[in-house]
């Protein structure tokens, strides 16, 4: 039986010999540093739930219907009809949330090692790519149950377009095709939300993943392990991923789907977090829910364009704040003038700015979920646009999220770095 | 391979041509594409004016009406909500209404053609929410100077009964009042002299 295996392997080979090329090169022979720690599950983890929402999106569209009269029903219809048609959508809204968690973590993890720098720029631009595209994935999403929630949510963001100078208008009307969000923009964020999107999706994963192996991956001590390699050419602190690490990721992904199947079977509504209540009502155009928030993987950045005022009579200004917030990850492999990548031998300073910007992330996030006045008004101060305390600590987190960024250069190159060793430690 | 690669010039000259003619084709390929997401003939037939009844509207109350798919709000205004009005200048951002969008006829200072009739778009000039009524015993919730008027809850802007807005909003401009044609106890939304003129 073996041998007759072996054959067959044999005929396959000799007639396509790169799929055992391909293998050698990324997983085989593909040498990665051997001190990998906790932070460096969370790739394969995104790369095991996009497969997730690719499978159990599929089964859904099976009984979804993108029509304004019928969407809202045919989710409920999904959800009580549907054999094990609530266990799909539970696997779908958990894995859209467990994605953003997983790719927060993933990209935290570059800014701890430095992985965002030289040589690994492009791998860092195609990993800010997925991140857009997954947003716009989610976007287009959540419209699709058609409830409050979903119709409220797309009114403002689309109109988000439609505040930038000249063409918003314009641009907005061509998003919605129509004059207010309605069936035909159901129907296209659905073609959106189902194919486009996920093409786009599954071609920069493969970018970013070529990317990363022709560089090799960066480690927790951020040195160039392809600096000392061994007499038969491979880096002396490198290991095969297959199996090193397709066995240390299978352990990640045995954990993770524990979790998953926790907040999946007993919180799938996660008080609140991942399916809003709102949403439980369907969508009505003429009444706005009393209390709106943006699903809480976006809420940081809607917090941002809460925090700016408007400016020459154009609420511009903070779409633009929200839109630089996102788009200046771009520029971090440059921003960045440290001699050293890794956490572990910078100084004082770095580590403070960090610091910060992580408390003044989540602080944001938190102040996305709440209304503006959940902290109460300042006393009577006429110099303050407005008194409510928790807008103006928005607008300082505002401020320290971009000092963060458009400081770096300087702080980074001014920091007092510790010597990196030659070799990984471990 | 140290030997010059001689440039055939009508090659390349040919070369640029039909890349050129190529490009230019792909460009024109993708105008159906994007001209389909424009509105369809049917949603541009849906703006049609609507008619609605306002007798019923008790002083200090208010109707929603839908007109070419937004909210319209149409509020019998009390003594006290004209009286705020005056009260409230001060702390707005567009008091006159300059850089806000009304008819002729809503162009003063009740942005309406009778005082106690208001007429107005309920959709935030912020990014499209619809506000909502807090009248003046909102004052816990609205804080202490709070006299009437609206809220949006998406973004936090507020609104006085005419619809202008508050400063330290959000929203930049006071929410649009549409083209409207009062009659006896009703209310023609979408048309007016004008509009009917045109």
């Amino acid at each position: 039986m073996a041998s007759r295996l072996q054959g067959l392997w044999g005929w396959f080979d000799a007639r396509m010999p790169s799929v055992a090329e391909q293998w050698k090169i990324h997983a085989s022979e593909y040498y990665a540093p051997k001190n990998f720690n906790f932070w460096y599950f969370f790739g394969s983890l995104a790369l095991l739930v996009l497969v997730i929402q690719i499978v159990s999106g599929i089964f859904l569209t099976m009984n979804y219907k993108p029509d304004a009269t019928l969407a809202f029903g045919s989710v409920e219809y999904i959800m009580r009809d549907v054999p094990g048609g609530w266990l799909i959508r539970y696997i779908h809204s958990t894995g859209a949330s467990a994605f953003f968690i997983v790719v927060y973590l993933h990209m935290f993890r570059a800014m701890l090692y430095g992985s965002y720098r030289e040589p690994r720029e492009l791998v860092w631009i195609f990993g800010v790519l997925i991140y857009l595209t997954l947003m716009g994935e989610a976007f287009f999403g959540y419209l699709l149950p058609w409830g409050q929630m979903s119709y409220w949510g797309a009114q403002v963001i689309v109109n988000l377009f439609g505040t930038v100078p000249f063409i918003g208008e314009t641009l907005a009307l061509w998003i919605r095709g129509d004059y207010v969000v309605s069936d035909v923009t159901l129907n296209r964020f659905f073609a959106l939300h189902v194919i486009a999107f996920p093409l786009v999706l599954l071609g920069l994963v493969v970018a970013h993943l070529l990317a990363l192996h022709d560089v090799g991956s960066n480690n927790p001590d951020g040195v160039e392990i392809k600096k000392h390699k061994g007499p038969d050419g491979k880096p002396l602190d490198g290991i095969p991923f297959h199996p090193y690490y397709t066995v240390k990721d299978l352990v990640g992904a045995v954990v993770f789907l524990a979790i998953f199947c926790v907040v999946m079977f007993f919180v799938p509504e996660m008080g609140g977090y991942f399916l809003e209540a709102n949403n439980f009502i369907p969508a009505d155009p003429l009444k706005t829910p009393p209390h709106i928030a943006p699903v809480w993987y976006f809420t940081p950045y809607y917090s941002i364009l809460r925090a700016v005022p408007p400016l020459f009579n154009s609420q511009f200004p903070g779409v633009l704040a929200m839109g630089v917030a996102v788009l200046i990850l771009f520029f971090l492999p440059w921003l960045d003038r440290s001699p050293v990548k890794s956490i572990r031998y910078r100084g004082a300073l770095y580590k403070s700015w960090l610091a910060a910007f992580v408390v003044v992330f989540l602080l944001l996030g938190y102040l996305g979920i709440e209304p503006t006045t959940v902290w109460g008004q300042f006393p009577d101060w006429p110099i303050l646009d407005t008194r409510e305390i928790a807008t103006w600590v928005a607008r300082i987190c505002t401020v320290v999220y971009f000092l963060f960024f458009f400081l770096m250069p300087w702080y980074t190159a001014r920091d007092r770095v510790l010597p990196v060793p030659e070799r990984v430690t471990v | 391979m140290n030997e010059e690669i001689k440039v055939d010039k009508k090659r390349r000259k040919l070369v640029v041509a039909t890349s050129v003619a190529g490009g230019a084709a792909s460009v024109a390929a993708a105008v159906p594409f994007v001209a389909s997401m424009w509105p369809s003939d049917r949603a541009k037939a849906a703006g049609a004016p609507v008619e609605a009844d306002i007798s019923h509207i008790a002083p200090g109350e208010m109707a929603v009406v839908e007109w070419r798919g937004k909210p319209v709000w149409i509020i019998r205004r009390t003594k006290e909500m004209i009286e705020s009005l005056k009260a409230v200048e001060p702390r707005l951002t567009d008091p006159a209404s300059k850089s806000s969008e009304q008819p002729k006829y809503a162009d003063n200072e009740y942005r309406s053609a009778k005082p106690e009739i208001m007429v107005m778009e309920g959709v935030c000039t912020h990014l499209g929410c619809s506000p909502q009524l807090k009248p003046a015993d909102a004052k816990a919730e609205m804080g202490a100077d709070w006299v009437g008027g609206f809220y949006c809850p998406c973004h936090g802007s507020k609104f006085d009964y005419a619809g202008r807005v508050f400063r330290g909003a959000p929203a930049p401009l006071n929410l649009k009042v549409p083209p409207y044609t009062l009659t006896d106890g009703t209310v023609v939304i979408g048309e007016d002299q004008e509009t009917k003129g045109a």
